[in-house]
């Protein structure tokens, strides 16, 4: 199967997490990739610190700690929620919740999606036509509608969101890991290691699976991210957990005690900082291990339009 | 050709996939939807509406095959069941009601961010390394990593209710009644104004970037530098030997994109409490509503499968290439 004409590599929403692209100004390449992927690894790092740590230092983000809505003080240093709940506990609970369920779903996306890739594209064939097309059907379906209905019909929680995100979000990847597998089997290394009667297995594990890597590495990333977008917007809806508190469900609150209406800033603003700001480093987290997969991706500085990064299908949702 | 008929096959075969699921979904339901929603119902509900529930819930005796024939059938006729929230209006209409403000407010905004978004591209690209160059890109991906309707209630707080610039609910003014008025349309462009600036923001950057790279491939290629050699003014290369060609691949997702930004809209009308889709299908999650929530999903990921081939055979008409 070819590529369809409408194939969403260049799909706006797939390319925007891609500051600076591949032709960036002769000159400082280097420094400023560098750069890019060190900021990167610190916003990652950091917020995966405060979702491991943080919990421990505030207090319960559930208890009634003040008056409703007070605005930032030195006692509440984020205010406080229309119930009167602390939002510094709101804002870094909801970090653990948020990041684990975001973590998770985004390892089995890019498991599913592997899967399925490799398969396609190592049996080739009728496996390969069928699968395909599962993918490409599933690619052109939008997003939110699709996910908004299925998590409706099942009970509300963690693993409802956890299952549904990854029913919805894997086919991108297994076109990236297919063109992937397909192009790495036609390869002289593998073909050395079938003559030499290595058993497909082997052949996989130990010839292909390091070859993919990089690649893999930088779809957990973009499917992270993609989760953790969609769960925020799955959760402000009213389809998740609301008795627990994640980034999502803070939002949620945050619209339903008028927030807005009574100008309380403080309810929304971290929360929705650490969506954006957790999304950007992923993004740069991403792009780098994109170039580290891509090595043409580097190397291209401005001549002509270069091989793409890995396209990254986020935010099918928000 | 045949590609064109192989995508249009795919569209088929997703739509397919959607009224399937559709119809699947229901009956799949751990548990017994229906009697739930029968206790929840019971006595707010007349009994044609239980009736009517009972069927598009699938709560029959008949054999599948015929249920799902029952059901396509329904379908073509338009008859999606009755809705619990607007009861007793048919799911069809209340769709229909808010239909129009949902393309109204994403369709705006789809091609004002095309718009803008492919121009910013291309100037980025025509002076490369350039401030506009440098600043843009890393500033729009920013912008994309929050989500829409983040954005939304962060406008409405600053914007509408802080400076008042803009009205921050509903889709036109209590002083204007519906109708072909320049009072009215000028009502609803204002009240359109802010959600709509939200969701160019959100989605400014990825045009921004497609743009940028595809023209960047253009202007490295000889027809450029043999037009700049003949010396035409730089103004027609930019147009006519640029853009004209850098605009294909920007033009091929925008299908795609219609899908995103229906989805954007879905959430960031529900902050502006605007009556289209989202707000509708608020409505229907919360009050559980799930003719009317399946009614939306047919409706809008039909609309987005359409838009995807309405887009296709566009670029097959203007792309000589991909006529192959």
């Amino acid at each position: 199967m070819s590529a369809p004409a409408n194939a969403p590599a260049n799909a706006p929403a797939a390319a925007s997490g891609a500051p600076g692209n591949n032709a960036a100004p002769a000159g400082t390449p280097g420094r400023r990739r560098d750069l890019r992927s060190t900021l990167g690894v610190v916003i990652v790092a950091g917020f995966a610190l405060i979702a491991l740590v943080g919990p421990l230092l505030v207090g319960d983000p559930t208890a009634y700690v003040g008056a409703p809505l007070e605005p930032p003080s030195a006692a509440h240093w984020f205010g406080t929620t229309g119930q009167g709940q602390d939002v510094l506990a709101q804002t870094v609970v909801g970090a653990r919740t948020t990041l684990l369920v975001g973590a998770i779903v985004g390892f089995l996306v890019v498991l599913v999606g592997a899967i399925v890739g490799a398969a396609a594209a190592f049996f080739g064939g009728v496996v390969d036509a069928v699968l395909s097309l599962v993918v490409n059907v599933s690619l052109v379906m939008p997003g939110l509608p699709l996910i908004v209905v299925i998590a409706a019909f099942l009970p509300p929680g963690p693993v409802t969101m956890a299952v549904v995100l990854a029913l919805t979000g894997w086919p991108w990847h297994a076109r990236v890991v297919r063109a992937q597998v397909a192009s790495l089997r036609r390869r002289d290394f593998v073909a050395a290691a079938t003559v030499s009667g290595e058993p497909a297995w082997r052949i996989v594990v130990v010839e292909l699976l390091p070859n993919l890597a990089a690649l893999l590495g930088s779809s957990f990333i973009g499917a992270t991210l993609y989760a953790v977008g969609a769960q925020v917007g799955l959760e402000f809806l009213g389809l998740g957990d609301l008795n627990a508190v994640t980034w999502g469900t803070n939002l949620y609150w945050a619209t339903n005690d008028s927030a807005l209406l009574t100008g309380s800033w403080w309810t929304f603003v971290p929360t929705g900082l650490g969506v954006a700001t957790l999304g950007f480093g992923l993004a740069l987290l991403g792009f780098a291990l994109d170039e580290r997969a891509n090595p043409r991706l580097a190397a291209s500085t401005g001549t002509g339009p270069g091989p793409q990064p890995t396209p990254v299908r986020r935010r099918a949702l928000d | 050709m045949s590609g064109l008929l192989r995508r249009m096959g795919l569209y088929a075969i997703a739509a397919w996939f959607a009224l399937t699921l559709n119809f699947l979904l229901p009956r799949m339901m751990p548990g017994d939807p229906a009697q739930a929603l029968f206790a929840r119902f019971q006595g707010r509900l007349e009994p044609a509406a239980l009736e009517a529930l009972t069927v598009t819930l699938g709560v029959s005796t008949a054999p599948l095959g015929e249920q799902y024939l029952t059901y396509l059938g329904q379908l073509v006729r338009g008859e999606l069941g009755i809705s619990l929230v607007y009861f007793p209006s048919p799911v069809s209409e209340v769709i229909a009601g808010g239909l129009g403000w949902t393309l109204f407010l994403a369709g705006g905004a789809l091609v004002v961010a095309f718009t803008l978004g492919s121009a910013l591209g291309a100037l980025a690209a025509w002076r490369r390394g350039g401030w506009l160059d440098t600043i843009a890109p890393p500033l729009l991906s920013f912008l994309g990593a929050f989500p829409y309707f983040w954005l939304a209630m962060a406008a409405v707080w600053l914007l509408g209710f802080q400076l008042g610039w803009f009205p921050v609910r509903h889709a036109y003014g209590p002083e204007v009644n519906p109708g072909f008025t320049l009072a009215f349309a000028a009502s609803a462009v204002r009240h359109a104004l802010l959600p709509g600036a939200t969701m160019v923001l959100a989605s400014l950057g990825g045009w921004v970037l497609t743009m940028r790279n595809a023209m960047m491939g253009v202007l490295d290629d000889e027809p450029i530098r043999f037009a700049q050699a003949r010396g035409l003014p730089p103004a027609r290369v930019f147009f006519h030997y640029g853009v004209r060609n850098a605009l294909l691949p920007s033009l091929t997702s925008f299908g795609m994109a219609f899908g995103f930004v229906l989805s954007g809209a879905l959430l960031t009308e529900i902050v502006f409490a605007y009556p289209g889709q989202g707000y509708l299908l608020l409505q229907a999650v919360r009050g559980q509503d799930y003719p009317l929530l399946q009614g939306l999903f047919l409706t809008i990921t039909l609309a987005v499968l359409a838009a995807n081939a309405l887009v296709d055979v566009v670029v097959v008409l203007l792309d000589p290439r991909t006529r192959g």
